[in-house]
């Protein structure tokens, strides 16, 4: 049976329908605002904080919560653990998806966005953290587009093309990595040169590696979360293979995120160590510190180890969701919440509503692609003239 | 005109030698090297304790610059109250501070420090932002994508952003009346400063003349030139009669300047470039060679199983054979035996 093109019978009308397409309008409007009456209406930015939840939630999570593509592939083709093979076409899909939209936010937030390839092709300031990451992202959005164009291609009947990329899969998959470590650790070291404006509790000279670390954990997390969603609404896309393979995904990525994010705890204790920053858990910043590292890291890392012992997956979707929540905190508190932590209240930024209509937009926009795709190309199934089983 | 080869050698050596110590400089660059300032850079400095709050500055900065009319004018002295900071049309700001220990209010202006190593144009992605070695640092508006990480960096908190501008919104600050120095004249603000609170100068000759002034009246100043070390140190320089935190002046920035701050993460780039790739193919090939050897095994399992069972074979049929071939032995035996027993007893009974 061919599971491509396979459209369920929808109605014109339906909940899903309804909702998105109120959301897509609004965006529309909003985007005309935004391209008409400038940042200054639309934004709650000021002087004092020129970066808020564009960057971010769309940018920082954006990007940690598209490391699902890197991580995967990599589990699959390089360290050979041939049973994720299923998970890697949704992941690649997720990952591209996440980097495209995180490209169309920046559109949104930079002042003359027609002027976005001048770090790369008109005049390179090598010196910023922020050059490496637009490097890097521009470089990795190339490559993932090529990773998931076989799919494209499967779907389009461009068989010739399709086999050659298959074969430097990869070179790709290797590529994706370093890119990946690149600019996900570039991230966290965007804020190295705010010393003086990020809580010392959140700087360090780890937040990097932190960035880096989390991502990992954050890519899994998603990968899960994203497959029980995907179980709930597309199964019918869904042949043997993955349907078989899902739950040792789920089982496999659960115990690694579970390692992971124990690990990520023992080097935030070295960086606190380090910087002999104990003092400050007992005050206000401490408990809220406190409330991100041991609320959304330590319990899901908890739950995620007594569901893959117990090989229960409720458990670990319920870990996975809490997981994704913990990342986008943890990357709001850096950007924003301990961000120009002196200034006084009055000076603090907060989003207007017009910016997180926009981020609701883009993610929206997202999900509706992805369903797109995923019911029209073989994402979820193996193409029946390219069976590898 | 006749070169000499003298003069031509000793040309050919300046050209050498010019091409490779500008090749060292730049080797030199890359890496972590003190870097002092470049010398002979201007800066101006700010004797606090001699500001009296006139705004005279601010209304120069504004005219000098061609920045939009404020809506309190400038001989307005109320707006004092108020702590201010620079804006996308308000390049500098004097604020009003009363320190303990003094009777009388301080005053301080505020506008970009200009860093001798800026955050903002380490921080700045497409080198919108430089340090000339004059002094200033300059803004390219052509340049300009509009990220704003200039503005997260810096320590002053300094850069503004034209954000009501929509399709043409530039990062703004002072330039230190960079094209004013061109043409030999003072920065505006210095210019309009009717009691010499800001000096104009080398940074090296304003220094001497804090020092100086420190030295001198010891009890009317902080033994403390703010700047000189702050963030790598700045071309505007600061005296005070106050605590420098009292009059919104932050001690805690330390000296270390902003690309040292991001050169460890940078310095991270080949070490990952170079890495991975040599790492996870050696994964790749692990883990490839650990399924070669799965499968080698698999196979000699499944031979060696065959082998036995092949053996265990041969040995039941061997020992049906011999069984065999002792029922027919004995079988024959006893034939033979009742063969002869029958010829017995045939002879018998013939005789």
């Amino acid at each position: 049976m061919d599971l491509d093109n396979q459209i369920p019978e929808n109605k014109k009308f339906s909940l899903f329908n309804m909702v998105t397409g109120i959301i897509l309008a609004g965006g529309l409007v909003l985007t005309i605002l935004r391209f008409t009456m400038g940042l200054g209406t639309v934004t709650n930015l000021d002087n004092n904080n020129p970066w808020g939840i564009w960057i971010g939630f769309d940018l920082l999570c954006g990007v940690a919560l598209a490391a699902g593509g890197y991580v995967t592939s990599a589990a699959c083709y390089i360290f050979g653990l041939k049973r994720f093979h299923s998970a890697v076409r949704p992941a690649i899909l997720t990952a591209f998806l996440g980097y495209a939209l995180v490209v169309l936010a920046l559109h949104y937030d930079v002042g003359r966005p027609w002027r976005l390839p001048y770090p790369i092709f008109f005049s390179q300031g090598t010196s910023s953290l922020l050059f490496e990451v637009g490097l890097c992202v521009f470089l990795y959005l190339t490559v993932l587009l090529i990773e998931f164009s076989p799919a494209a291609m499967e779907w389009l009947g461009l068989k010739k093309l399709r086999n050659i990329i298959v074969k430097v899969t990869l070179l790709l998959t290797i590529l994706g990595v370093i890119l990946s470590t690149l600019h996900q650790s570039s991230l966290g070291a965007l804020f190295m040169i705010v010393p003086s404006k990020l809580h010392p509790l959140w700087y360090s000279s780890y937040l990097p590696v932190y960035f880096f670390i989390s991502s990992i954990f954050a890519g899994m997390s998603m990968v899960i979360f994203e497959g029980s969603l995907a179980h709930r609404y597309l199964k019918y896309k869904m042949d043997e293979t993955h349907l078989k393979e899902s739950s040792g995904v789920a089982l496999g990525f659960a115990k690694a995120a579970s390692l992971l994010m124990m690990g990520y705890i023992c080097i935030k204790i070295i960086g606190l160590s380090i910087d002999n920053n104990w003092h400050y858990l007992t005050t206000g910043w401490g408990l809220w510190f406190l409330f991100e590292l041991v609320g959304f890291v330590l319990f899901p890392a908890i739950l995620y180890a007594v569901g893959s012992r117990e090989k229960n997956l409720m458990f670990i979707r319920l870990a996975s969701i809490w997981t994704v929540l913990g990342i986008v905190l943890n990357r709001l508190n850096i950007s924003v919440v301990a961000f120009n932590f002196h200034l006084p209240a009055a000076q603090r930024y907060c989003p207007s509503f017009m910016e997180i209509a926009t981020s609701v937009f883009i993610v929206t926009l997202g999900i509706v692609i992805y369903r797109f795709i995923v019911t029209r190309m073989p994402i979820f199934h193996e193409h029946a003239d390219y069976k590898t089983h | 005109m006749a070169i000499s080869r003298r003069t031509f050698l000793g040309s050919l050596g300046a050209t050498i030698g010019v091409t490779t110590t500008g090749a060292l400089t730049k080797a030199y660059g890359a890496a972590n090297k003190h870097f002092k300032g470049y010398p002979e850079s201007s800066g101006v400095l700010h004797d606090v304790t001699l500001c009296i709050g006139c705004r005279k500055c601010e209304k120069a900065c504004n005219t000098v610059n061609g920045l939009p009319q404020p809506e309190t004018p400038f001989e307005d002295l109320n707006i004092l109250d108020k702590k201010r900071r620079t804006q996308a049309y308000e390049y500098t700001v004097v604020n009003q501070f009363q320190a303990k220990e003094a009777k009388e209010k301080v005053f301080v202006k505020k506008q970009c420090n200009h860093c001798l190593e800026p955050a903002c144009a380490s921080a700045c992605f497409v080198k919108a932002l430089k340090k000339t070695p004059a002094g200033p640092v300059v803004y390219d508006a052509d340049l300009c994508v509009g990220c704003r990480y200039c503005m997260v960096a810096c320590p002053f908190e300094i850069p503004a952003y034209e954000y009501d501008k929509v399709l043409t919104p530039r990062v703004t600050k002072c330039t230190m009346c960079a094209p004013r120095l061109k043409e030999g004249k003072l920065p505006g603000c210095v210019e309009a400063c009717p009691r010499e609170a800001l000096i104009f100068g080398k940074r090296e000759s304003l220094l001497k003349i804090a020092r100086a002034r420190i030295q001198k009246y010891p009890e009317k100043y902080v033994d403390h030139v703010y700047g000189e070390h702050e963030m790598g140190g700045t071309s505007w320089l600061y005296l005070s009669g106050q605590p420098f935190a009292t009059i919104g002046m932050r001690e805690d920035l330390g000296t270390t300047s902003a690309p040292e701050l991001t050169s460890g993460p940078l310095s991270a780039v080949p070490i990952v470039v170079g890495l991975w790739p040599v790492l996870l193919t050696g994964v790749y090939a692990i883990s490839k060679r650990k399924d070669k050897i799965a499968e080698e095994e698999k196979n000699e399992a499944v031979k060696a199983a065959r082998v036995q069972s092949n053996e265990e074979m041969n040995q039941k049929i061997e020992k049906l054979r011999e069984k065999m071939t002792k029922e027919k032995t004995a079988a024959i035996n006893f034939e033979v035996k009742k063969a002869l027993e029958d010829s017995e007893e045939k002879g018998k009974q013939e005789e």
